[in-house]
């Protein structure tokens, strides 16, 4: 896969997540993404980014534009240097969550975008990887 | 003989301060409408000032010693009050390094004759203003950022307005990102106007939150549920179509909560639960 632009940037408190929103949501505009897939994307964005801030202290967020077979698209990993997730499937369930809050956020943001994979080592940090094409 | 800097420098302030002022005068980056000449030569002087005095006791070799503290706190006043007045970090960086051109012009006309000597207190004096020049930016950055702070506290003291719009109907648009902080401030003044004005309806409109994800979702189901212990209901409005795509996704249930697209169909919801009714008066002119 093709990658047009990358941009990497630190998140490491919540105003910088506020920053992070603004600058996927200038990508997603640049490729043309409708509003709906733009919620979508930047939804899931905001759950992940603060997964990260919450349980691992922060970590780096690295946004792709790629060019896919038919479309254009916006990658984005999110590395941080965590704790790490023990038993992955559980944390996909809905409802599941270790924190007090609705458990809706990993398998959430996984519904919300068109690619979804997770790479997680008990303490050395967790890797997630959205891709969300134009039109997906 | 071997001639002593502070004391040629200090000898000749006043020319010192002349070629100052002159090099900044025709720099075109000068800002008369933000400050005065009267001002400016007032600043100058200062600065000039505190560097001669210093150097009788401070040695030119160091440039961070803490003699020059005094230099530094005049340097510090000036770009505080800079920043304030909206000058760029580059002018003030500017009218700190056009002091060099000032000291050294001095100098070579007093040392003339000993290009050495010329040569090593030239490097001096260049890197001490060198120095005094990042410490501007590094006030000059603070200033600024003492600014943002103010600011930040002033919008979240504005944003979450609660207005009034009907006998026992209170309304809050919520603008912007909703995050824990911004939840508890939402809440205390929602739940205190609702006991202040005795209103039994609250309408919580969310026409400016940009993204409704888990934890947002979160925060208005507990205002909900706080809103519905103090006996009052609570009606959430301004639910954007590319929002409720995402919550369905996102999985969240919203289904215990009265939701409105507009803050018009929550008023008009609302007017139905007092059994009120708007009608449009009929002429009865004739």
């Amino acid at each position: 896969m093709i990658v047009l632009s990358s941009d990497k940037i630190p998140i490491s408190k919540e105003l910088d997540m506020v920053v992070f929103r603004n600058r996927l949501k200038e990508l997603a505009v640049k490729i043309g993404m409708g509003l709906v897939n733009q919620t979508k994307l930047i939804t899931a964005a905001s759950e992940l980014s603060r997964n990260m801030l919450r349980y691992a202290n922060g970590g780096t967020v690295l946004m792709e534009i790629i060019k896919g077979p038919t479309q254009n698209g916006l990658r984005i990993t999110f590395s941080d240097k965590g704790p790490g997730i023990a038993d992955i499937t559980q944390a996909m369930r809905d409802g599941f969550s270790t924190g007090k809050s609705l458990g809706l956020g990993l398998p959430g943001a996984k519904r919300l975008v068109s690619d979804f994979e997770i790479k997680s080592t008990v303490g050395k940090g967790t890797t997630i990887i959205i891709t969300k094409w134009k039109n997906g | 003989m071997k001639l002593d800097t502070a004391k040629i420098l200090q000898k000749k302030k006043k020319q010192i301060l002349e070629l100052w002022m002159k090099t900044q005068l025709v720099d075109f980056s000068l800002r008369e409408d933000l400050m005065s000449n009267d001002e400016l030569s007032g600043q100058s002087e200062e600065l000039v000032d505190a560097l001669l005095q210093t150097l009788n006791t401070a040695s030119l070799d160091d440039a961070q010693a803490d003699a020059f503290e005094p230099v530094r706190d005049v340097l510090d006043g000036i770009s505080l009050s800079r920043a304030k007045q909206g000058y760029s970090p580059r002018e003030t960086g500017m009218f700190v390094f056009s002091l060099k051109d000032a000291l050294l012009g001095v100098l070579q006309q007093e040392l003339k004759n000993e290009p050495v000597q010329l040569y090593e207190e030239s490097m001096k004096i260049s890197r001490l203003i060198d120095n005094f020049g990042i410490a501007t930016f590094e006030t000059f950055i603070k200033g600024r950022e003492e600014v943002i702070l103010r600011q930040t506290d002033e919008i979240t003291e504005i944003s979450t307005p609660v207005i009034r719009v009907w006998d026992g109907i209170l309304a809050m648009p919520i603008i912007g990102t909703l995050d824990s902080s911004r939840t508890q401030v939402v809440m205390e003044n929602l739940l205190q106007q609702i006991v202040d004005t005795s209103s039994t309806i609250a309408i919580l409109d969310i026409s400016g939150v940009p993204a409704v994800d888990s934890l947002v979702a979160q925060h208005l189901i507990k205002t909900v549920s706080a809103t519905r212990l103090m006996g009052a209901e609570c009606i959430i409005s301004g639910i954007r179509p590319e929002i409720a795509q995402t919550v369905v996704h996102l999985g969240i249930d919203l289904s215990g909560i009265i939701t409105k697209s507009s803050l018009a169909s929550a008023l008009k919801h609302a007017y139905g639960l007092l059994q009120l009714e708007v009608r449009k008066s009929i002429a009865n002119k004739s």
